[in-house]
């Protein structure tokens, strides 16, 4: 990738106080600080239908608790695994087919169709076809987070690829540029936008997956221990859980963001 | 050409661009097929500005795409030189009517990507020649900044050196200056003024505007309602270097009106048919 110049060429660690200094960052905690009241406020019985819930708290101290554990940070370690494979897998299969497809008509012809019927298929009804087809449990989890983000992403890509201006390769045809060329300095850029888009979607899917994939299939995770605190009739440990998931989720999504930003120095992701 | 400034001289040999009988039908399914163009003549002479102005929709920018090669006259040729045009080629640059600037690429990546293509010119070669360019349109303090970080005017300029970088024989102007404020305008009609006297290109340029078109050309053709064709030329004789003060002269009122009188008579066919047919416009878009 080409970076003459980036739009901030200041660090990160430079970005990352001037972001911490920031209003929006302000605002931001702000939100969830009064969220953590409410929910307090709430479960103290000044709401309705809340006082089955326990207080933050109460799920404060049960989230000590299981960080006292090796099985939450084992758990931890398992999805974000998980959620890696199946998603690297889908950006290394489903870019170059989204790409194809946008390319070239002949393969489109061929391929869209199957993709189309395929698409539809939720990924957890893979689960039972998964489990009896992959050798291991854990293969087939990520062959499950994989379906999540692999459609999302071709989608985008070839949504990307139709749209580019048809000025921007006419172009560069004008100035002499091979087939090949057109391909890799203007049709693969021109696209980066909407590879990205897909990424950030599909960062998402994997996580809803993979915890869904584990309450049934898997024997570990941050679904399984969620599952498994509601099994126990273990209320704060269900909303442990639910916690990890968002953050590891938000985690991820910041860490897909940046590369975002790596990949199109040009513009911001969002 | 006296006009041309003398500047470039290895360019007045070059880029005559001639069209003949040019014709073409677009078929589209579930349509009636469009006529846009019908026996299409005319020729841009060495060096000169010609200018193509013509009622909206009638087939200036099919005209424009089949001159750069990106589309194909169903009969009738294109020549340049006398050589017949088959598809795009470097030696006709289009500037288009939206950007056609690559967003993820540097002023500078857009103006040196045509030179160093299929093994032309190295890497500095390129950019030396790119620099003196940006240098002129007032863009070399922004050669690492990208298209979006410019504004309307500038991202204009920096196609124009995109262009101009690739010393083509023949610069086809496809309304470029569409969508600027007045003010923008106006300086780009001189900034392409400048660049046309230094280097001598032939340009084809065109425009719906006709205070630009007279304000730019050396002749101007004036286009048919569809099936376009050429209606009138009217060479512009006015002195060059034009500035304001040429808008204000007897002679520039006495042609402007010819071209008026000769574009008017095509728009009250439009507005003739359309009461008639309907859908006279409805089923044909140029596409481009």
């Amino acid at each position: 990738m080409a970076r003459a110049a980036t739009m901030n060429g200041a660090s990160v660690a430079y970005k990352m106080r001037k972001f911490l200094a920031s209003k929006h960052f302000t605002r931001g905690t702000l939100a969830v600080i009064g969220f953590f009241v409410l929910w307090q406020a709430g479960s103290m019985g000044l709401m309705p239908f809340m006082h089955a819930i326990p207080t933050p708290v109460t799920v404060a101290e049960a989230f000590w608790e299981f960080m006292g554990t090796g099985k939450y940070w084992q758990s931890w370690m398992d999805s974000t695994l998980r959620v890696t494979y199946g998603f690297v897998a889908a950006q290394i299969l489903g870019i170059p087919l989204g790409l194809g497809m946008g390319w070239n008509r002949n393969f489109k012809d061929f391929t869209y169709p199957l993709f189309e019927l395929m698409r539809p298929i939720p990924p957890l009804a893979w689960v039972p076809v998964s489990i009896l087809f992959w050798p291991t449990n854990e293969s087939s989890i990520a062959f499950i987070t994989f379906i999540g983000a692999f459609f999302t992403i071709v989608v985008n890509v070839l949504g990307g690829v139709s749209a580019i201006p048809r000025q921007l390769v006419d172009a560069a045809v004008s100035f002499g540029a091979s087939p090949r060329q057109v391909f890799w300095r203007i049709v693969l850029p021109a696209t980066i936008p909407s590879i990205v888009t897909g990424m950030m979607v599909g960062i998402g899917i994997t996580w809803n997956v993979v915890i869904a994939a584990e309450m049934i299939a898997g024997n570990t995770g941050l679904g399984r221990l969620t599952w498994e605190a509601y099994l126990a009739g273990h209320t704060p440990g269900i909303i442990v859980g639910m916690i990890s998931i968002g953050l590891a989720g938000y985690v991820s999504s910041m860490a897909v963001k940046m590369i975002g930003d790596w990949l199109m120095p040009w513009k911001k992701v969002f | 050409m006296s006009n041309n400034g003398g500047k470039n001289k290895q360019n007045q040999d070059k880029g005559e661009l001639i069209l003949e009988d040019v014709t073409r039908v677009f078929r589209l399914p579930g349509m009636p097929s469009c006529n846009a163009l019908k026996k299409c003549s005319f020729t841009v002479p060495r060096g000169s500005l010609t200018v193509l102005v013509g009622p909206s929709g009638c087939g200036k920018s099919t005209l424009a795409n089949i001159a750069a090669g990106y589309d194909h006259a169903d009969s009738g040729k294109v020549l340049i030189d006398g050589k017949p045009v088959t598809g795009p080629g470097r030696d006709r640059i289009m500037v288009f009517q939206e950007t056609a600037l690559w967003p993820w690429m540097t002023v500078m990546k857009n103006a040196t990507f045509g030179p160093t293509m299929l093994g032309g010119m190295n890497k500095s070669e390129a950019e030396q020649r790119a620099i003196a360019l940006l240098d002129k349109v007032g863009l070399k303090d922004f050669r690492d900044k990208y298209p979006a970080q410019l504004s309307g005017g500038m991202q204009r300029r920096a196609e124009l050196c995109r262009a101009l970088v690739m010393d083509p024989k023949v610069m086809i102007l496809d309304e470029p200056f569409r969508g600027l404020d007045v003010m923008t305008r106006e300086l780009m009609q001189e900034y392409l003024l400048t660049l046309y006297r230094e280097t001598g290109l032939t340009m084809l340029f065109i425009t719906s505007e006709i205070e630009e078109a007279l304000f730019l050309g050396d002749r101007i053709l004036v286009m048919t309602n569809l099936p376009g064709t050429i209606k009138t030329t009217v060479e512009v004789d006015l002195p060059r270097p034009r500035d304001f003060k040429v808008l204000s002269t007897e002679r520039y009122r006495q042609i402007k009106s010819e071209v008026m009188e000769s574009l008017y008579e095509e728009g009250a066919k439009i507005f003739a048919k359309l009461d008639g047919a309907g859908d006279l416009m409805g089923s044909c878009r140029s596409g481009a």
